[in-house]
């Protein structure tokens, strides 16, 4: 008890200040202006990132073998290697053959693979939970293979593809936080900056985190939203019985 | 048989799968306004041979034709077009799972048929209301009842302008209430004078359509015929004994079609 009691008074003595006035003036400032180039960042990312995890996806379960095949490599090497590192090659590395990138583009390019990957993971998941029943119907009708995929198999895979996706969405948001390792000027490149500037760590690092939090929980949000939208009876939210 | 004369017509279907023989030798021609039902064991062959005849399976041997044009399923309008002129009714339904009933019927024509979405709708309202449920046209696979979503599949079916529809036990996965409902959609159709062929594990029902009645077992057509034939008091036939299986099972109402007066020996048999 004793010992509990003079850790916190030895946290009120020393470092456990919290400048509101910093924050204030100075940190939320410096952060908005890196919100502004997270979020260019992320938005793009998170389109691009669905759109090609769709196509990777769908082809990974529908292409011709060999096509099939090096989409699969192309996922394992994607996963298989950290964000961080597949941007230092891009950014870093692709210069010495002549291939240069703006940091921006860097950034968006390796945020759009990585992304695309992982979901393309949710969205093979899915495509391989709707019944051979589904596609036998279809066929039936005289619907080509690509129609009844187009019509059929994806608007009911994606249903069951999205709360995987969302949380692909929330991850690739915190993962967004490396574009300082390629001096982009985001949120925590941002941050890095100011702290290192007036050593006040905790209320820039806590900040840093509260803005994160914020973006997720906006992301959290508008998921809920496409899911409730998107729902149908028999899928997901809404139970069998209930109308729209 | 010459393919000429029937709408459709299987000859020679042969089909293997993994080495082991689903369909030996299978040839069946249906014509103008008749209803020909398969009948015989589960794994006999019946589901097989019906998607061999708008190629959900392909047969290894054999040929199909429409309208006596022999269908080369290589070519793949050729086989689109047949797929859309061969309606085709399945056991567990199949409805699109994320379509209303209307949206089931109509997707087929706006985006097979190219048709625009007010014609389509119109159409799909129309087969709706010729199966009785223009009044669950926005209601979801999930939200109907097993008959229900049978008369949606066939309501789907009609709504392409079929020549001549293929009924994989359509009636199997109901609940006995709801099998009623259903019965009568298809006894319509018959009337009508859609040319069939139905599979069927339910004797009434098949010999109150059939115009010819094909037994089936271990992947071979064992005896053919009309009704009044195959089932006459004493017929003694495969078909007859086949029905008498089923009457032990506790199917009551074949019991009174089939058994009509005959000695047939009955072993006391598990009554549910």
């Amino acid at each position: 008890m004793d010992n509990l009691l003079d850790f916190f008074s030895n946290i009120n003595a020393s470092a456990f200040t919290f400048d509101l006035n910093y924050i204030a003036d100075k940190v939320v400032p410096v952060l908005n202006k890196g919100l502004w180039v997270s979020l260019s960042l992320i938005v793009p990312s998170v389109i691009l990132g669905f759109i090609f995890g769709v196509v990777i996806g769908a082809g990974r379960v529908f292409a011709p073998p060999r096509i099939r095949r090096l989409l699969d490599l192309h996922v394992t090497l994607v996963r298989g290697v950290p964000l961080l590192v597949q941007m230092f090659i891009i950014y870093y590395g692709l210069p010495s053959i002549g291939i240069r990138f703006e940091p921006y583009v860097a950034g968006v390019l390796s945020f759009t693979i990585c992304t695309s990957a992982y979901q393309a993971e949710y969205v093979r998941g899915a495509l391989m939970s709707i019944s051979q029943g589904q596609i036998k119907a279809a066929q039936a009708l005289g619907f080509t293979a690509f129609k009844s995929v187009v019509w059929v198999i994806v608007p009911q895979a994606l249903r069951r593809a999205l709360p995987g996706c969302g949380n692909e969405v929330i991850y690739l948001i915190k993962y967004s936080s490396l574009a300082s390792a390629i001096v982009m000027m985001d949120l925590t490149g941002e941050a890095v900056g100011l702290a290192s500037q007036e050593y006040k760590y905790t209320e820039v690092y806590v900040m840093l985190g509260a803005y994160y939090l914020a973006i997720t929980s906006a992301a959290t949000l508008a998921l809920y939203f496409i899911e409730r939208r998107t729902a149908i009876p028999g899928f997901g939210r809404l139970a069998a019985g209930a109308t729209k | 048989m010459n393919p000429e004369n029937y709408v459709l017509c299987a000859r020679n279907l042969h089909k293997s799968f993994a080495g082991k023989e689903i369909l030996h030798d299978v040839s069946v021609a249906v014509g103008k306004g008749e209803t020909k039902v398969l009948i015989g064991p589960s794994g006999g062959g019946k589901s097989t041979f019906l998607q061999c005849l708008n190629f959900l399976i392909h047969p290894d041997q054999g040929d199909v034709f429409l309208d006596g044009r022999k269908i080369n399923s290589a070519n793949k309008r050729e086989l689109y077009d047949l797929r859309q002129q061969v309606g085709m009714i399945f056991q567990d339904f199949n409805l699109f799972d994320h379509l209303t009933a209307e949206g089931n019927v109509s997707i087929a024509l706006r985006k097979v048929k190219g048709m625009s979405k007010k014609d389509a709708h119109a159409r799909a309202i129309h087969e709706l209301d010729r199966v009785g449920l223009s009044r669950r046209a926005d209601h979801y696979p999930a939200q109907l009842s097993g008959g229900q979503k049978q008369r949606v599949a066939i309501a789907r079916a009609l709504a392409m302008d079929p020549k001549v529809i293929l009924l994989d036990e359509p009636t199997s996965a109901l609940d006995p209430e709801l099998v009623g409902e259903v019965v009568a959609v298809i006894r319509k159709l018959a009337a009508g004078g859609m040319p069939m062929l139905l599979a069927t594990h339910q004797m009434d029902f098949a010999q109150a359509l059939a115009t010819e009645i094909i037994f089936m077992e271990k992947g071979r057509i064992i005896e053919q015929g009309v009704p009044e034939a195959l089932l006459a008091p004493g017929a003694r036939t495969r078909t007859q004994d086949f029905c008498l299986s089923l009457n032990q099972m506790g199917n009551q109402n074949s019991m009174q079609l089939c058994c009509h007066s005959q000695a047939a020996p009955s072993p006391s048999a598990p009554e549910e």
